[in-house]
């Protein structure tokens, strides 16, 4: 923990000798992610509801997922972007190193610029704090916070998976983007607007729905069943899949090297 | 120290033809074809020993380097270092290696060099005590002094080289790995690295394995001289073995490999 | 004699090298078939994902919904077929490169103008990738049920003002970029730039929620800005939304902005050559 400590000064270091560039990006970013939310808000002063989910609704689970996925990027961004630090031979470096690799990787990239994202998640998470009419208990912050951290795990999940695809192949796994590019534009919106479908994927295969839909029911009252409150830990599970994969594509780097 | 034998390491590598038709092809058959990197390459290098390892490009010299370094497994063969098996057992190996990529920067860019070798000195668990001897003793050989505090973008090639020679000692490890370290540097800077690998190998006895196509490089530092082509190890002896091998001893140092070269048909 | 004949022909038609630069761009673009394949799939879910979200919108409140759903499906399908062509995220990651380690000076030392290489470069990779990806995606969206379904109900002359628009919407989009690449060489941050240019072309482009879906002032001011001049206008002239005097309207608007830009792109050029020279490479 020390030491990831010591590489994130060293980021935030680099970081500061552009001042001027990081800014720019962090505003940029918070643009960037400022679009969705838009587009949500002009659809909205068009139609008041969306399949029974108001404006707020809608809101509050955007804003859970914005914040879900822009920390998992700020500190599993190096797994997103694997096939750079395998590109650049970074990887080699990293297996003469006598560290984990998992903590290598994790720990060299920490990206700062992500902030506006979040930043933006959590002025949305106030503002429906603030105007909704969400009545709060004990149990459903706690839901909120697993929500959160159950969003975390998964969206970390699939940068791992990727970083472990990137072993194989390093064309080809644009079609993650649907699960996480996608998954943060098109969680705007309760998955079960897409249909049994998306909701049944979401549930089984990328437990999306686990951390977001479901327990976000819980939370404006739809349903009133508590075992939804944990079903973010059981989303967490999917990590372990993603891990092994990971493995598998770091044996296959070592025997072949490429 | 460093026992080979038998090492063969094989790859896959896909073939493609210049041109649309091919491209057109290529997009929905691709074949492959099997590279021998290395093939049954044994030898053996005492603690002490600065080897250069020499041969052509793609002669299979990084690959050796990698499998040395834990990076690679290979495919048949065995190899101990230190008593260990690198790609076995990576962390515990590692610790006890120095390797330098004459083409690659392990220094964070953005940062001054002293904060680079901080963050080493935590990523190798080096002691309080250990890290400043080290430092101070690296700071003095390399001259480093007035360049510990440049971020590492603002340095000149052959002052970033001498940073990431020292950053690769900081653990004081008993072998080092260099590979091709005097890559585009100036003269001088040349005439520096190998005073300071020399100077190191007597001090500390660091075992020292370097590959490089500078045979300036070999007749200044190595007394033993490892010739590889095609993945085998077609010489292992002094550069004076090397010459006799052409028989024309007086012409320079590059003829006699070009020479070597031609003989083993390996270019 | 053949010889000379050879050098003359490049005299005469300089165009030819620039042929040369986007059929080397085309080929490697067709050299990645996983990520062609890979960005069929993506593509596909995403434009289906859209339509799902837009279909429920549509269930709760068809009576203001501004298109018909199937001219949205005819709109979202021709987006992802066409993404490359139009997306300015598409950057060319080696001109940035250049620009920025300066390798960009080795291409002021060959003959050519640089603008007219970059311009065909770009061109070259996003009609390599749009080729490759755009078949499977129309061909898919047209055997949807109804109203996902990708069908042509415009006329002759619509057909031909689409195409026209096509063309011009990529001419847009790529001197749009240009201009970007141009300003890397006038500022230290590369990413800011990229990042801000590309999400305001693609939310006032339509890429979000398609223009008609956007407060109807807003709308008014969005219609002058380049960026309704990309993808927009061919999407919405193919799905029918745009017909009647607006055609002739929409495509002369596009004309203004690939000259505007052009210049524009044109006169960042010469700035950034003289800059170049002064500071020596």
């Amino acid at each position: 923990m020390k030491l990831y400590l010591k590489y994130i000064s060293i980021h935030i270091r680099s970081m500061m000798e552009y001042k001027k560039s990081f800014f720019l990006t962090l505003i940029g970013q918070f643009f960037v992610s400022f679009h969705a939310f838009l587009g949500m808000y002009f659809m909205f002063q068009r139609f008041n509801q969306v399949k029974g989910f108001t404006y707020k609704e809608c809101l509050f689970c955007f804003s859970i997922v914005l914040m879900a996925f822009s920390l998992a990027e700020i500190f599993f961004r190096a797994f997103d972007r694997f096939h750079i630090i395998i590109g650049n031979g970074q990887f080699d470096r990293m297996l003469v190193r006598p560290r984990g690799l998992v903590f290598q990787v994790l720990a060299s990239q920490f990206e700062l610029t992500r902030f506006g994202r979040l930043l933006q998640a959590i002025v949305l998470f106030v503002y429906v704090l603030i105007t909704g009419d969400i009545s709060w208990s004990m149990l459903r912050i706690i839901t909120v916070i697993l929500m959160i951290v159950g969003g975390i795990v998964v969206f970390s999940g699939i940068f791992m998976l990727y970083a472990g695809l990137c072993f194989f192949t390093l064309e080809g796994l644009e079609f993650l983007n649907i699960i996480t590019d996608g998954a943060r534009e098109y969680g705007k919106y309760p998955v079960s607007v897409y249909g049994r479908f998306v909701l049944k994927f979401s549930t089984y295969i990328v437990p999306f729905a686990l951390f977001q839909y479901y327990p976000f029911l819980y939370i404006i009252g739809k349903n009133t069943n508590s075992f939804y409150c944990i079903l973010p830990l059981v989303g967490t599970l999917f990590l372990v899949p993603c891990y092994i994969v990971w493995r598998i594509g770091v044996r296959k780097y070592v025997s072949t090297g490429s | 120290m460093i026992q080979v034998e038998n090492l063969s390491k094989i790859y896959k590598v896909s073939r493609r033809e210049a041109g649309m038709k091919s491209a057109w092809k290529n997009l929905f058959s691709r074949q492959y074809e099997e590279v021998k990197a290395i093939q049954n390459l044994s030898f053996s290098v005492k603690k002490g020993e600065m080897v250069g390892y020499i041969g052509p490009n793609g002669a299979g010299k990084s690959s050796t380097i990698k499998i040395l370094s834990g990076i690679l497994t290979p495919e048949e063969g065995t190899c101990i270092i230190n008593g260990r098996i690198p790609w076995k057992e990576r962390k515990a190996h590692v610790k006890d290696i120095g390797v330098v990529f004459g083409q690659r920067s392990q220094l964070w860019w953005d940062v001054p060099v002293i904060d680079s070798f901080e963050l080493l000195k935590d990523i190798y668990q080096i002691s309080k005590e250990q890290y400043n001897n080290s430092l101070e003793e690296l700071v003095n050989c390399l001259s480093l002094s007035t360049i510990l505090k440049t971020p590492t973008r603002q340095l000149s090639l052959g002052q970033r080289m001498r940073c990431e020679i020292a950053a690769s000692l900081l653990h004081n490890p008993s072998i080092l790995f260099l590979d091709e370290p005097t890559i585009g540097l100036d003269a001088v800077s040349k005439l520096a690295v190998r005073d300071f690998i020399k100077k190191r190998n007597e001090v500390h006895k660091t075992t020292v394995i370097l590959t490089t196509h500078d045979m300036q490089d070999i007749e200044a530092l190595t007394s033993r001289i490892m010739l590889i082509g095609r993945g085998r190890l077609l010489l292992d002896g002094t550069l004076d073995n090397l010459k006799e091998q052409v028989g024309q001893s007086n012409n320079n140092l590059d003829e006699v490999l070009a020479a070597l070269y031609k003989k083993y048909k390996i270019q | 004699m053949k010889y000379q004949e050879k050098i003359d022909l490049n005299v005469v038609f300089p165009i030819t090298k620039y042929i040369t630069f986007f059929k080397i761009r085309f080929l490697t673009g067709l050299q990645y078939r996983s990520a062609a394949l890979a960005g069929v799939v993506t593509q596909f879910a995403w434009g289906f994902l859209e339509l799902l979200m837009f279909q429920a919108f549509y269930e709760s409140g068809s009576g203001v919904f501004p298109m018909g759903m199937e001219q949205l499906a005819a709109y979202v399908w021709l987006q992802q077929a066409f993404l490359s062509l139009y997306m300015i995220w598409y950057w060319e990651g080696d001109i940035f490169n250049s620009i920025r380690n300066g390798d960009v000076a080795y291409e002021l030392c060959r003959p050519i103008s640089i603008y007219t290489m970059w311009f065909t470069k770009c061109m070259g990779s996003r009609i390599s990738k749009a080729v490759l990806r755009c078949v499977p995606i129309l061909f898919l969206a047209c055997f949807l049920p109804y109203p996902f379904g990708l069908k042509v109900n415009i006329g002759k002359v619509e057909i031909i003002f689409f195409i026209l628009s096509m063309t011009l919407a990529l001419l847009v989009s790529v001197a749009f970029s240009m201009v970007i690449y141009m300003l890397t060489f006038f500022t230290t941050n590369q990413q800011g730039l990229q990042i801000v240019a590309a999400s305001l072309a693609e939310f006032f482009g339509g890429a979000v929620i398609p223009i008609p879906f956007f407060p109807e002032k807003l709308q008014k001011v969005l219609n002058l800005l380049p960026f309704a001049s990309m993808q927009n206008i061919p999407f919405r002239i193919f799905s029918g939304n745009i017909r009647g005097v607006f055609l002739y309207e929409s495509v002369a608007m596009q004309i203004t902005w690939v000259v505007i830009l052009l210049l524009l792109g044109k006169y960042l050029e010469k700035k950034a050559l003289q800059k170049i020279c002064v500071l020596g490479g």
